[in-house]
Parts: C-alpha cells; sequence; structure tokens
C-alpha cells in the first residue's frame, strides 16, 4: 500500500513539474504554448538532422535528448536499465510514424494538447476528444486480443544505441557543425537556453521514469479497468499549466489567433485520435516511448525513430499543418493511418 | 488450482488485462502472474488493491516476478 501511495505521489508530482516547465519555458524563450511537445521537439530535430528542409522547423531539441538521458540515468541508478525488444519491429515503427502524422496534422502531442488547453486555447478540446476517442477504439482492440509479439531480453549494447545516439544530439547541438541546421526563423528559431532546457528535460525524463509516467494509460486505464492512478498526472498537468500561464500572462482565451495552431475542429479531433489510437496499441504515448527508449527498450527506440521519420515525411509531402490551415495531404495521410491502425488492431493476436 | 499467466515479454497493459481477465472468470483460488519489469508488477499491485485481492510478491529471479493475486477468505469483493 505504501510503495503505491508512493508512486502516485510521484504521478502527481511528475504532473505538476511538467505543467509548471511548460509554462516556465515558454517565458524563456520556447515558442508559446509549446515549452514542451514530443511531436514538434521531434520534428525540429529530425529537420536539424536535414531529414527534412522546412527552414522554420530545425533545431536540436534539448529537452528531447534530456528525457531520453534523464530516464537512462535514473533507471541505471535504479537497476531499471534493461535491453529488451524484437516485439513487431515494423509495426511499431510504422505506428510511431502515422502517430507522428496524427500529432503534426493537430499540432502537438499529449503534452501539447494540455499545455495549449493550459494556455487558453480551446482548438485543444476536439484535439482531447479526439485523444479519448482513440483510445476508446485503441482499448476495444485491446479487449478482442490485441497484442504485438513478445519481447526479449537482448544484449546490452542494443538498449544503449538510443542514449548514445541522445548523447552524440547533444555534442551537434553544442558544436554546432555546419552540416545541421538551424532554423533562424520560425517556431524553431525561439528557445530557451540550452542548459535550461536540457536540464528541465532531464528531470522530467527522470521522474517520468520513476512514476512510469503516461498519458495514454490515464485514460486507458480509466477505461479499461477503472483505475484513475495515472488520471492524476493528466490533470495536474492542465491544472499546473493554467496556473503558470495565468500567473506569467501567458493565458490567451479562445479559438483565434491561438499560436502555432488552427481551428479546423474536425481535423484536429481526427489527428488526436490517430495519436490516441496508435499510442494505445503500441502501449503508451510519445513521451513514454522516450522514457522507456532511455530504459533499454528497443522497442520504444524503434518507435522513436518511426516517429522522427514520420514527421520528416510530415514536411516533405506536406502533411503538416500550419497556422493557416491543414493540407489535403495530410487529410489523406491521416485517414490511411487510422486505417492501418484498425488493419494492425484487428490483424494482431497471439497466436 | 492456481492458474498460471505468463507475461514475460508483453507490453502494457497486456500483464493487467490478461490478470484481471483470470480474475474475472476465476473459478479457482489464485492466479500467478509471471512478469519481467517493475512497471508491470507495480500495475498488479495497484489492480488487486483496487479490487480489494491479496497481492504478495512470491519470488524474484534475475529480472522476473512472480506474483500471487488472491481473493480474500471469506469476503466476495464487490466494486
Amino acid at each position: 500500500m505504501n510503495t503505491l501511495r508512493k508512486f502516485s505521489g510521484m504521478v502527481l508530482l511528475t504532473g505538476i513539474v511538467v505543467g509548471v516547465l511548460g509554462g516556465l519555458l515558454v517565458k524563456l524563450g520556447n515558442p508559446p504554448n509549446m515549452g514542451i511537445c514530443v511531436a514538434c521537439f521531434l520534428r525540429d530535430t529530425a529537420g536539424a538532422l536535414g531529414l527534412h528542409r522546412a527552414s522554420v522547423v530545425q533545431y536540436i531539441r534539448p529537452e528531447i535528448i534530456g528525457f531520453v538521458l534523464g530516464a537512462f540515468l535514473v533507471s541505471l541508478l535504479k537497476g531499471e536499465f534493461r535491453s529488451q525488444g524484437g516485439s513487431s519491429t515494423v509495426i511499431r515503427f510504422s505506428l510511431g510514424a502515422f502517430l507522428m502524422i496524427g500529432a503534426l496534422m493537430f499540432l502537438g502531442c499529449p503534452i501539447r494538447m494540455l499545455l495549449r488547453l493550459g494556455g487558453g486555447d480551446l482548438n485543444a478540446l476536439p484535439g482531447l476528444a479526439g485523444f479519448i476517442s482513440g483510445i476508446w477504439i485503441g482499448v476495444l482492440f485491446l479487449k478482442r486480443g490485441f497484442v504485438l509479439s513478445r519481447a526479449t531480453s537482448l544484449s546490452k549494447a542494443n538498449g544503449l544505441i538510443m542514449p548514445t545516439f541522445m548523447f552524440g544530439l547533444l555534442i551537434l547541438l553544442l558544436v554546432r557543425p555546419g552540416f545541421i541546421f538551424f532554423s533562424s526563423k520560425g517556431s524553431a528559431s525561439q528557445h530557451a537556453p540550452i542548459l535550461i532546457s536540457f536540464i528541465a528535460g532531464l528531470i522530467i525524463g527522470g521522474l517520468a521514469q520513476r512514476a512510469r509516467f503516461c498519458f495514454v494509460a490515464g485514460v486507458r486505464d480509466i477505461i479499461l479497468i477503472k483505475n484513475p492512478h495515472l488520471l492524476i498526472g493528466f490533470v495536474a498537468v492542465l491544472l499546473f499549466a493554467t496556473i503558470t500561464n495565468l500567473t506569467l500572462g501567458q493565458f490567451h482565451l479562445g479559438f483565434l489567433n491561438q499560436p502555432v495552431a488552427h481551428n479546423d475542429y474536425i481535423w484536429n479531433y481526427l489527428g488526436m485520435l490517430l495519436v490516441g489510437l496508435a499510442a494505445t496499441l503500441l502501449g503508451g504515448c510519445p513521451l513514454r516511448q522516450l522514457i522507456l527508449a532511455g530504459e533499454g527498450n528497443s522497442d520504444s527506440a524503434i518507435t522513436v525513430l518511426g516517429m522522427l521519420i514520420g514527421s520528416a515525411f510530415c514536411h516533405n509531402f506536406f502533411l503538416a499543418s500550419g497556422v493557416e490551415g491543414v493540407t489535403l495531404n495530410g487529410k489523406i495521410a491521416v485517414t490511411l493511418g487510422i486505417l492501418f491502425c484498425f488493419i494492425t488492431g484487428l490483424g494482431n493476436r497471439e497466436v | 488450482m492456481m492458474i498460471e499467466i505468463d507475461c514475460r515479454g508483453l507490453a502494457c497493459p497486456q500483464p493487467v488485462l490478461r490478470a484481471k481477465k483470470a480474475l474475472d472468470n476465476m473459478q479457482e483460488e489464485e492466479v500467478l502472474v509471471i512478469v519481467d519489469n517493475p512497471a508491470a508488477k507495480e500495475n498488479l499491485e495497484r489492480l488487486a488493491n483496487f479490487l480489494n485481492y491479496i497481492f504478495k510478491l512470491e519470488k524474484k529471479e534475475d529480472n522476473n516476478y512472480y506474483i500471487i493475486i488472491k481473493k480474500p477468505k471469506g469476503n466476495e469483493y464487490s466494486t
């Protein structure tokens, strides 16, 4: 019972820290309502590596590096680092890529969805409804017996690759060689000082590892086993982001002229439906995938790589939305993504 | 009779889902669940706690947790 209380406390603490830092990082330079966003920040990182050439979204985001390395260090300290993988690799990669296409249709991962709400952006409401709907559909597949194949233990080197890759990104960010792209205008040119962003990422990564923090599980477990444990974190992020934004004068209530957002309700809904559904099939939200990748999980590492490539597709093929609205290509890709999730959900059962 | 569920290598939320399914149609008195990560162990503890069942970590071997969840004697739970 005491361990349970301790973990609920960790979930609450992580939610509070994500909410407060989400607001503070905007004050310190990150784009409005984008203090933290796994989707946007992976997309910026993909741009910095030249995987796409959208000149306004290219920057190696130190928060992402911090999430993985924070989880890596804490899992080592706690003896929980474990190399594991080999579960339905290509399906996970594809789900990661489609998840990203959904997120960039909406313009945000589940964290930014809550941070946008906490900044008064009501366009995140259809997104939230879509996210919950997606998880609900995913739960239906789980109840029908959906499962991805079992992971097995792997040699230690497998689990070390993603933390090493992130460390490499940190070096590239600090050295700034000519082949790495850094936006001079647009949202990726707006960023908090590297050290602060990195430390914020480390703190969140470490806390999220301890708390097993997951935005999808928060909603999923309510539907599946009526357990509200992880939902506390979900609510804490929203509440403390709102308080922080109100305190810092960053709260602007409404649908119109919201930063890095559009007000196409239907596609905000469907974009986040795809995120919720893909993440439920994957077993965790985008943040959780980064944390597990830090703990040595190769299945999550390949999902993160899928998200990275998915984000590059979004800009190479004009799938990502912008402040001016959504694109036809984006609508087609999100529809294909939902279709892919249905086929995956129906077609994978343990034999 | 005790039913055994091997959840090693299965991602979230499979261990909890399978344990709950077994507990829901429980003819047996006890369920033994084998998981291979601490997060799954905690989730099972939470499930048992939530259902007012007894949670017992039988043994930990390498990275594997052997967990017994059983009905408390003499009183049926109600949700």
